[in-house]
């Protein structure tokens, strides 16, 4: 693997509240190569938001990263100012959000939001940032672009919005573009239109991707690489065809279990969707051991004593679990 | 756009009708012998008949009151009682004190307010937040005349270096103006600046912890530019509102700040009024007010349009 | 087994935990009610706390500047300003309280009316509209012009004024209450118009009416001591807060004293209620929590 264009290593994030503090995400460790498609998958609830807004340092007030370092080219985020940091934001890192019905300012034109990024990364003038706006607009197939450039949010469909929101996201050509649940809020049809979209301006720009979702489907779609989140923590690692060939944790599985199969364009008729039993324990409530082992199948003494350390089975293939190391 | 403008301005006609008509009963159902009412305390009974007859007040109610609603609407409010001049006069003689009063306070509380209810709502939370809003209930909780001479008490005697009453035209210079200016301001501006901030704060708090604040800040945007460009206009709306209602409490307020200062306004000819029971004047002086509070807010609810693009016409 | 007595004490040591825990997370509310309390209780044990007349003219004490003996100062007449304050405080929450309820009462009924009888809510909407855009201070001006001057006239001018913004609150609480379920199921079986209104409606309207009615309180305070600062309030001769304020004013540059400690009682006053309401706001209605 080349150079990790950005590498989180042993992250720790926590949040803070009267009764104490609790990690959102602990222990986590990722590098994205340049170009690279990587995939975070895991149930709400288990850190993949929270790890891009540590990337971001756009943590809500009550949070903060306690222990850990986010690179990207070797520079650790955490020692820029807040100035320099805005530097890196939207214009190294772009970020596009789950809910685009909401992402975008109402009171504030499509032109002017998308003129912004790059006004404000490369100093240009209105005139010159207009231009761009026209190009990105162009780029993310929205079409009459020229007079949407001067509607409002309102105007526009949740998927017209999604594009607007990338075409912001890639205007200043970031190398890293940070998708959280890009797709969820969206028709199942505008989905799919979407990610190949995410997937085409990568080839064409070269940007990597961290894209953050619970949807298996859009992984198997879009990523080279995916990560299994599971209650903060790191649970697996492969890359794509790998895990969907040969998931190893528990949790992977019964994820897996959970998407219905099309992949060879037959759906047997007595196919299930195999649903998890139980719930992800409340952050905050302590865990010993494996913190999936309350609802695995295989769970042992073991499991419920001792959190199992991530180990790599097969070259490039990582797993946390006692049951896999046996 | 027009269509929405010329209903805006029907709408706020039967709003002016039922301020007439609350206005003109008041004299009609107190009680009293409104001839005597009007006529004053010293009248003689020739005074309080030949009032009688001019104003045809043993005609039906609804007579009076359309005869009264024209008069008004060709700019007749009727006469004082006191000086016998007509009360339309009286009004554009004291209007300008008033009005630059007003709007100076309206500035001078703007200017104030923005910047504390938005440090309030930035550091929510904090003891930034927990002191300005304890100021601004604190300055709420205090009639305007009690601040009004503690300032005067504290300028004439303490510290002489501002006049304490009376007004100066702008005519006369910025700087008389200005100085003859700062304590009414203060005086009067403390509630309204309250109000404001207050409102500022929560429209802010609301505004900040919307999604699009949040994409703002992942494409690199300052704090400053933050508020200014994505968070300001958004607050706006709920802002504005409070500067049009709030007139009202500042009319109520200008009445007192005017005595306090001896500055020769509407508010001292209102309160001169009530001392001698010249009624016209005093339904006069209401009717502009409220016609003045009705246009102002009529006017914020057709900047709306302009502030927030999904308010459509 | 368990036994039922042995728990008893627990059941109440949990209740005073709650509202203990309770005033520890709402401190605004607990210093706004001791502060309330604190200035009713002077008001009402006024003849314990000075032994001087609130009225009794004492000619060779004029214009005394504060002093252990005359706490907050003597006026123009040699009357302790302290004992005035006190006993002003009766006069002024007299008539706060009284303009509270009657704006209450007759509020929560054309409210509830005109929320739930949609024939006349347009009507009754226009008309309070109306009163509303005549500012406060001046209605009550015009209302005191015309009558005479009574402590009864005060509270009716002040209670007009206050009566239309009471009405808003209601009405869109009755417009939100009247969509619900339970509304139309008491319509199904026949319940009568006054018992809807009043056993369905009226107590799910009661938090926003209740916070609205501490302002109107303080408002009402508020109010009495300009009309009587600018000679159209409460009769001279009653000691309310804005009378003894309105007879300091000519000696305003002389004995600011007489304004001032009358003033800050009232500030107090009104700051404690206002207080009270925005936190009974926090806690009655949680949809404004933390807006504010």
């Amino acid at each position: 693997m080349s150079e990790p264009l950005l590498a989180i290593d042993n992250l720790r994030t926590e949040f803070h509240s009267d009764d104490g503090s609790v990690a959102a995400v602990q222990h986590l460790s990722l590098a994205l190569a340049p170009g690279e498609t990587l995939g975070i998958v895991g149930e709400s609830g288990c850190g993949k938001s929270v790890t891009a807004l540590s990337i971001m340092r756009l943590l809500p007030r009550n949070a903060g990263i306690t222990q850990g370092r986010i690179c990207i080219d070797g520079r650790d985020l955490s020692t820029l100012t807040e100035a320099e940091m805005r530097k890196v934001r939207g214009n190294e890192i772009g970020m596009i959000f789950q809910e685009p019905m909401t992402s975008l300012n109402p009171v504030l034109t499509i032109g002017r939001q998308l003129a912004e990024a790059t006004m404000l990364h490369r100093g240009w003038s209105r005139r010159e940032a207009d231009k761009r706006a026209l190009e990105m607009l162009n780029l993310v197939r929205i079409p009459d672009a020229e007079r949407r450039l001067k509607e409002y949010p309102h105007q526009l469909s949740g998927g017209m919005r999604q594009r607007v929101m990338i075409a912001i996201a890639l205007s200043c050509e970031p190398r890293v573009l940070i998708a959280d649940e890009p797709t969820t809020a969206l028709d199942v049809t505008i989905q799919a239109q979407i990610l190949s979209l995410i997937s085409e301006l990568q080839r064409k720009l070269g940007t990597a991707v961290l894209l953050i979702t619970h949807d298996l489907g859009v992984v198997a779609q879009t990523c080279s690489r995916v990560i299994v989140m599971y209650a903060g923590r790191k649970v697996e690692e492969a890359t794509t065809v790998d895990l969907f060939a040969n998931p190893l944790h528990p949790y992977t599985r019964g994820l897996l279990g959970s998407v219905p199969h099309l992949s060879n364009g037959t759906v047997p008729m007595d196919a299930r969707l195999t649903e998890i039993p139980g719930i992800v324990p409340a952050p905050g409530q302590i865990v010993q051991g494996c913190a999936f082992a309350s609802r695995c199948t295989l769970a042992t003494d073991r499991c419920r004593a001792e959190e199992p350390p991530l180990v790599e089975h097969t070259p490039g293939h990582f797993a946390a679990c006692w049951a896999v190391a046996a | 756009m027009y269509a929405y403008v010329g209903r805006r301005v029907l709408g706020t006609l039967p709003v002016i009708l039922v301020i007439a008509l609350v206005i003109f009963l008041i004299l009609h159902l107190s009680g009293g012998d409104p001839a005597a009412i009007i006529a004053g305390d010293h009248a003689t009974d020739e005074d309080i008949k030949a009032i009688r007859d001019k104003l045809g007040l043993d005609r039906p109610l609804a007579e009076q009151f359309l005869t009264w609603l024209w008069n008004v609407v060709q700019g007749d409010f009727g006469i004082s009682i006191f000086n016998r001049v007509p009360v339309g006069t009286l009004i554009l003689q004291r209007v300008e004190p008033t009005l630059m009063l007003t709007l100076t306070v309206i500035v001078f509380s703007i200017i104030l307010a923005l910047p504390m209810g938005i440090a309030a709502a930035w550091y929510a939370g904090t003891w930034i937040d927990r002191a300005l809003m304890a100021l601004a209930v604190l300055s709420f909780s205090l009639p305007v005349f009690v601040i009004g001479y503690g300032l005067v008490y504290a300028f004439s005697l303490q510290v002489p270096i501002l006049p304490v009453q009376g007004y100066r035209s702008l005519a006369d210079g910025i700087g008389p103006f200005a100085r003859h200016m700062v304590l009414p301001t203060i005086s009067l501006g403390l509630v309204y600046t309250a109000l404001l901030a207050r409102m500022t704060r929560s429209s802010f708090l609301e505004v900040l912890s919307q999604d699009y604040i949040r994409s703002a800040r992942a494409k690199g945007m300052a704090s400053f530019q933050l508020i200014t460009i994505h968070a300001l206009k958004n607050a706006s709306v709920p802002i504005v509102t409070t500067i049009g209602s709030g007139i009202a409490v500042l009319i109520g307020g200008v009445v007192v700040t005017e005595s306090v200062f001896a500055i020769p306004g509407i508010g001292r000819l209102t309160v001169d009024a009530l001392l001698r029971s010249d009624f016209p004047v005093i339904q006069g002086v209401i009717l502009v007010f409220s016609f003045f509070y009705v246009i102002l807010n009529l006017a914020i609810d057709l900047l709306y349009t302009v502030l927030d693009p999904r308010i459509r016409y | 087994m368990v036994d039922i007595a042995a728990l008893q004490p627990r059941v109440a040591a949990g209740r005073l935990g709650k509202l203990r825990r309770f005033a520890w997370r709402n401190p605004v509310m607990v210093f706004a009610l001791l502060l309330f309390a604190a200035m009713i209780l002077v008001s009402a044990f006024a003849p314990l706390i000075t032994s001087f007349d609130p009225v009794q003219i004492d000619p060779g004490n004029r214009l005394k500047s504060p002093s252990w003996e005359h706490l907050f100062g003597t006026d123009a007449f040699g009357r302790d300003v302290f004992t005035r304050t006190l006993y002003g405080g009766r006069v002024s929450l007299a008539v706060g309280a009284a303009v509270a309820i009657l704006t209450t009462v007759i509020g929560l009924t054309i409210g509830m009316l005109s929320g739930y009888l949609r024939a006349i809510d347009p009507m009754v909407m226009r008309v309070m509209d109306g009163i509303m855009a005549i500012p406060g201070v001046l209605l009550a001006i015009a209302i005191m012009s015309v009558t005479k001057a009574s402590i009864g006239t005060v509270i009716f001018a002040i209670t007009v004024a206050e009566v239309p913004r009471m009405v808003r609150v209601v009405r869109s609480a009755v417009l939100t209450i009247r969509e619900q379920p339970y509304i139309d199921a008491a319509i199904a079986t026949g319940t009568r118009l006054h018992r809807l209104l009043l056993k369905h409606i009226m107590p799910n309207a009661l938090a926003p009416v209740i916070v609205q009615a501490t302002f109107v309180f303080a408002s009402a305070v508020i109010i009495e001591a300009y009309l009587s600062f600018l000679g159209a309030g409460t009769p001279p001769e009653i000691p309310s807060w804005g009378n003894i304020m309105a007879e300091g004013r000519s000696l305003a540059l002389l004995a600011i004293w007489v304004i001032l400690f009358p003033g800050l009682f009232l500030g107090l006053m009104v700051l404690a209620t206002n207080l009270l309401g925005d936190s009974l706001r926090d806690v009655l209605d949680p949809r404004m929590r933390g807006r504010k």
